[in-house]
């Protein structure tokens, strides 16, 4: 044990005299732990939250019984399958207003509820009585509470004029939720004796068969492992995790170019280790040691990096999940200790991974280096022959999956195989361009020059891979993001049809607001609006009724419309898909589509598609007359207006004064669109913050990179400097030749990162969200990046240089001394 | 004390065998100073290597005291070299990072046969006392040969190898250098084969044996 710990006290001892290269491994290990965790910080407090909705009183995680034509069902068949032995709990759900703000109100009946449906908020006895007993209580999340701008205790009105129970917090209930008794739920949604579904517990024995007692009324939903939630999000988290992963691959180049040095000088010192009388097994066990430690304390200042960007990015990615997906996410992080152990895990994974060449080399060393003649040049053409012919078979992968790959994750499978790809032929394409160079060259110096940036290429290889890539990913998601944002903003411009939005209380105001609009004369026309859920083929769908107008066949944008699609709509028998929800049910123009109404089934045909970017849920628009018809029950609070645009803030103030509306009650089409784009801005925050991370490691990969290879520089050097080149020429020369190969690096990587933009647009966007976007190049925004990744390298090579440059001439003459 | 026995060493160079060692006989008795010298190419340093267990030969035997090196696994003759053999290289091969006072008790501590008042006399005897604290790069060619011949002889081996230790000195210093480690030799009682090109260095051993083909002649 002493002679294993004198050792690792003689190999730590190099990291003394080489400060900076301990630095650089340290940094390496801790950007790739501290991105990773980061990103898995965020997913998994996400995760955490869909958990949290999935077990909310029996969510997809628990079986339940629904009917399969209607909303809600009798609720004598839940009496007839709880005496039949059937564990059931009945369950109501609706949406109720309060203050202007749509809630969902959720019905249990708590003696029945199965304990074991999810991690469902708990209700001990004590609680259980004063939930039942007249006034009973409305759990709420103290989130809510706040949104609703009330207090524990208060019992607001609804629209209908109905009081809730009062209100009382439960920690653990997911935001945006009112439990509430379920006759107090059939009461306030006035649906009396009547359920949404039944959540079912363990049964105790075998009940008998379900259509033996309910026939076909019922069907069952058997839990599902994925929650609607998880599912519609799953493509954002892959996201994250690739930029995660993509950093963190970036911080292991940092680690393995550290480590690659070291272990080069090293090699002496192992080597007299050796000689010394040390063995093979135990030097090598002790340089495995040294590295899990080192990854160790570096994992450790990772995870506290990590956890800290986490808390940076979290109120920008729940700003993001909350406007693309409705989902409710803390935005104080809490993290798990499985999360702490995962980002040690992966830091000394990563460390090993990284060192590999180097301790297999290690392995391998014999004891004398002189019987071992290296045969550099030779060994390195075989390496770049056998890594191009890697690039081919990967860019062969990718061909594969873009021509049969049908999933998600086979879209980002091409992007991975497409960088991969070319980050592995990136040596050979500069080994070519510099030997191009080479023979080119006439005068010595010049020749030198070529030749000796195609001997560095091989230390220099693994930062410009990097490079490339972190620069190809700018290129891709920069343009993929204004391409999203010029778009959406068209689209954005098309879509807020009406000049004024009015979002009235309830029905009653409604009708009021109305009325008292129609006697102004500068309203040019009233566009009331509505909107009902439904689910179809299992999926959550959003019915939009629009008015019968002419503004909107002049600027509601269509992809796709069959001949007089907006006259066609006007009796109720036709409709609108939207993009995504096109491609999720395979529906075309001219297909039927049906969805479940109160009073039975409604079909329609389909004559538009129109794009409805943002939206997770599908969307269907009919006539706003059809849709009320179909349901009776959609509030009619929805109004917008035509007005010229000086009438709009006289109007609006009016509306204010007359209705008590607030700002979030009324706004015109400018203030609407501002938040919007507010909303679109925040939702690419942490794509930027991201990407900003990314080309920021490919700087210090290259920079560190660039100084260890410094130091073993000056044997070529120092016979130059002998020969008459001045320290400052020399610097200069250095500093052309890593610019050159930087500069041949990221002109590779504008096409890649085209051609990344183009695979996230065309593939990954249509698979992960449904639509499809055209595509543009921004040469501005190019330049921009082709700028800062060069400014980059230039930071990168200047420290080195300038070293060189005031190098004192007793350091070169060093080289010729004959000592090692 | 050591004997060697008919030991041959091929390598391969360019395809074709080279036959380095070809029956090397050879005694030497503990206490004994030895010089082995013969022109580039003849072997010498490779012979050394095969009694420090540095590599392996093709045949014959090499017996140290009590051990026969020859039939040892890498493992044993790394234990071996730690525990009763003491090497000196041309190239000092000192390791950088550690500074003069480290490098000195390096091997001893890995033997785990340090011994402080033995190193403190070494540290005198080699004039070493005000170069503790400085690293090899900041000693001359001369101060750093003595950290490693301190080095080789801080666990007091049985025998000390010195391939050409004074190949990279001039000729006065290379003689004190010699002249110390004769002193020290005799001091613990090793045997000492030294391998030179120095007709005058090998003369002022107890013997001077010079190889030929691959042979003592």
């Amino acid at each position: 044990m002493r002679r294993a710990l004198w050792i690792l006290a003689v190999l730590l001892s190099h990291w003394r005299r080489h400060k900076m290269q301990f630095a650089t491994l340290l940094v390496g290990l801790i950007a790739a732990t501290a991105l990773w965790s980061g990103v898995q910080a965020i997913n998994q407090q996400a995760r955490t939250a869909y958990d949290r909705v999935a077990a909310t009183f029996g969510g997809s995680r628990t079986a339940m019984l629904v009917a399969p034509h209607a909303a809600t069902f009798p609720q004598n068949l839940f009496i007839k399958l709880r005496r039949a032995g059937w564990p059931v709990s009945p369950a109501l759900e609706g949406r109720v207003q309060i203050n202007g703000r749509s809630v969902r109100l959720l019905g249990i009946e708590p003696v029945t509820l199965p304990v074991d449906v999810g991690n469902a908020p708990r209700l001990g006895a004590a609680d259980l009585s004063s939930f039942i007993a007249p006034p009973g209580q409305t759990l709420v999340a103290r989130e809510t509470l706040s949104d609703l701008q009330e207090t524990e205790g208060a019992a607001p009105p609804i629209s209908s004029g109905a009081k809730l129970p009062p209100l009382h917090v439960l920690p653990q209930l997911v935001p945006n939720v009112l439990v509430v008794d379920i006759g107090v739920a059939q009461r306030l949604l006035n649906k009396p004796d009547q359920v949404s579904r039944l959540l079912i517990g363990r049964p105790k024995s075998k009940p008998a068969p379900l259509a033996s007692i309910v026939g076909d009324q019922l069907q069952l939903i058997e839990p599902t492992a994925e929650t609607e939630l998880e599912r519609l999000t799953d493509s954002f988290h892959l996201n994250l995790t690739a930029f995660g992963l993509l950093s963190f691959f970036v911080g292991l180049f940092i680690v393995n170019s550290a480590v690659g040095l070291a272990f080069e000088q090293r090699l002496p010192m192992l080597r007299t280790l050796r000689a010394c009388g040390a063995s093979a097994r135990l030097v090598n066990t002790v340089l495995v040691v040294e590295l899990v430690a080192l990854a160790l304390v570096a994992g450790l200042i990772g995870l506290v990096c990590g956890y800290f960007i986490a808390a940076v990015l979290l109120p920008d990615v729940a700003a993001s999940l909350r406007g693309l997906y409705g989902a409710q996410i803390p935005g104080q992080l809490s993290l798990r200790p499985e999360w702490w152990l995962a980002g040690i895990g992966i830091s000394v994974a990563g460390a090993l991974v990284a060192a590999t060449t180097s301790l297999i080399k290690a392995v391998r060393m014999p004891v004398l280096a002189t019987a071992q003649p290296r045969a550099w040049q030779q060994r390195q053409r075989r390496w770049l022959a056998l890594q191009s012919c890697a690039a081919c078979v990967v860019f062969a992968v990718a061909l594969l999956l873009l021509r049969y790959g049908e999933s998600l994750i086979a879209g980002f499978g091409v992007l991975a195989a497409l960088m991969l790809g070319a980050a592995l032929i990136l040596p050979a394409f500069l080994e070519l361009l510099l030997l191009a160079g080479q023979r080119s060259a006439r005068r010595p110096l010049a020749l030198w020059f070529w030749a000796d940036s195609r001997q560095q290429l091989s230390g220099l290889s693994l930062a410009l891979m990097a490079l490339l890539l972190a620069l190809a990913v700018n290129v891709g998601v920069s343009t993929m993001v204004e391409t999203f944002s010029r778009t959406f903003i068209g689209w954005l411009n098309g879509r807020l049809a009406a000049d004024v939005y009015i979002s009235a209380s309830d029905n009653a105001q409604g009708v009021a607001i109305r009325n008292w609009l129609k006697q102004r004369s500068d309203v040019q026309a009233i566009l009331p609006g509505g909107r009902a859920e439904v689910q179809v083929q299992g999926q959550p769908v959003e019915l939009l009724g629009l008015p019968d107008h002419a503004l909107y066949r002049e600027r509601w944008p269509l992809l796709e419309a069959a001949p007089r699609a907006w006259s066609r709509l006007v009796p109720g028998n036709a409709a609108f898909i939207s993009e995504q929800l096109s491609r999720r049910l395979n529906v075309r123009i001219g297909d039927v589509v049906e969805v479940p109404a109160p009073s039975g089934s409604w079909e329609f045909d389909i004559v538009g598609i129109y794009a409805d970017y943002g939206n997770p849920k599908g969307q269907l628009t009919v006539n706003v007359a059809a849709l009320i018809r179909q349901f009776p029950q959609t509030p009619q609070t929805r109004i917008g207006l035509i007005v010229a645009n000086e009438n709009i803030p006289g109007l609006i103030a009016a509306l204010q004064k007359q209705f008590a509306l607030d700002d979030r009650s009324v706004a015109d089409q400018a203030t609407v669109k501002a938040e919007s784009i507010r909303i679109f801005n925040r939702t690419f925050a942490v794509t930027s913050a991201l990407n900003a991370f990314t080309l920021g490691v490919a700087g210090i990969a290259l920079f560190t990179s660039l100084l260890t290879l410094a130091n073993s520089r000056l044997p070529q050097l120092a016979p130059l400097w002998a020969i008459g080149i001045t320290r400052p020429r020399l610097a200069a020369i250095e500093l052309t030749k890593t610019l050159s190969v930087a500069l041949f690096t990221v002109l590779l990587a504008v096409p890649l990162g085209l051609l990344v933009a183009w695979c996230l647009i065309a593939i990954v966007n249509v698979k992960a969200f449904g639509w499809r976007l055209p595509f543009h190049v921004f040469p501005a925004q190019l330049i921009g990046l082709v700028t800062v990744a060069l400014l980059a390298s230039l930071l990168a090579a200047l420290l080195p240089v300038v070293r060189l440059a005031r190098m004192q001439p007793a350091s070169l003459v060093k080289v010729f001394a004959n000592e090692r | 004390m050591l004997s060697i026995r008919n030991l041959s060493k091929t390598f391969s160079s360019a395809g074709e065998p080279v036959h380095v060692l070809r029956g090397v006989d050879l005694d030497l008795r503990a206490g004994e100073r030895v010089a082995l010298t013969g022109e580039s190419g003849s072997g010498k340093s490779t012979l050394l290597h095969l009694i420090a267990g540095l590599d392996a030969a093709d045949g014959g035997t090499i017996r140290l005291e009590d051990t026969e090196v020859t039939k040892l696994s890498d493992a044993g003759r790394a234990a071996l070299r730690r525990d009763r053999i003491g090497l000196v290289f041309q190239q000092f091969n000192l390791i950088p990072s550690l500074s003069v006072a480290d490098n000195l008790v390096f091997q001893a501590r890995i033997a785990d046969r340090h011994d402080a008042t033995w190193t403190k006399e070494l540290v005198e005897r080699l004039g070493l006392g005000s170069l503790l604290k400085r690293y090899p790069e900041q000693l001359s060619g001369g101060q750093q040969q003595r950290v490693a011949i301190g080095r080789a002889l801080a666990t007091k081996p049985s025998l000390l190898l010195a391939d050409e230790p004074t190949g990279n000195l001039d000729e006065d210093t290379a003689e004190d250098v010699l002249a110390l480690t004769r002193d020290l030799v005799a001091r613990t009682g090793c045997g000492f084969l030294m391998v030179t090109h120095s007709l005058h260095l090998a003369g002022a051993l107890d013997r001077h044996l010079t190889l030929h083909a691959g042979r003592i002649a």
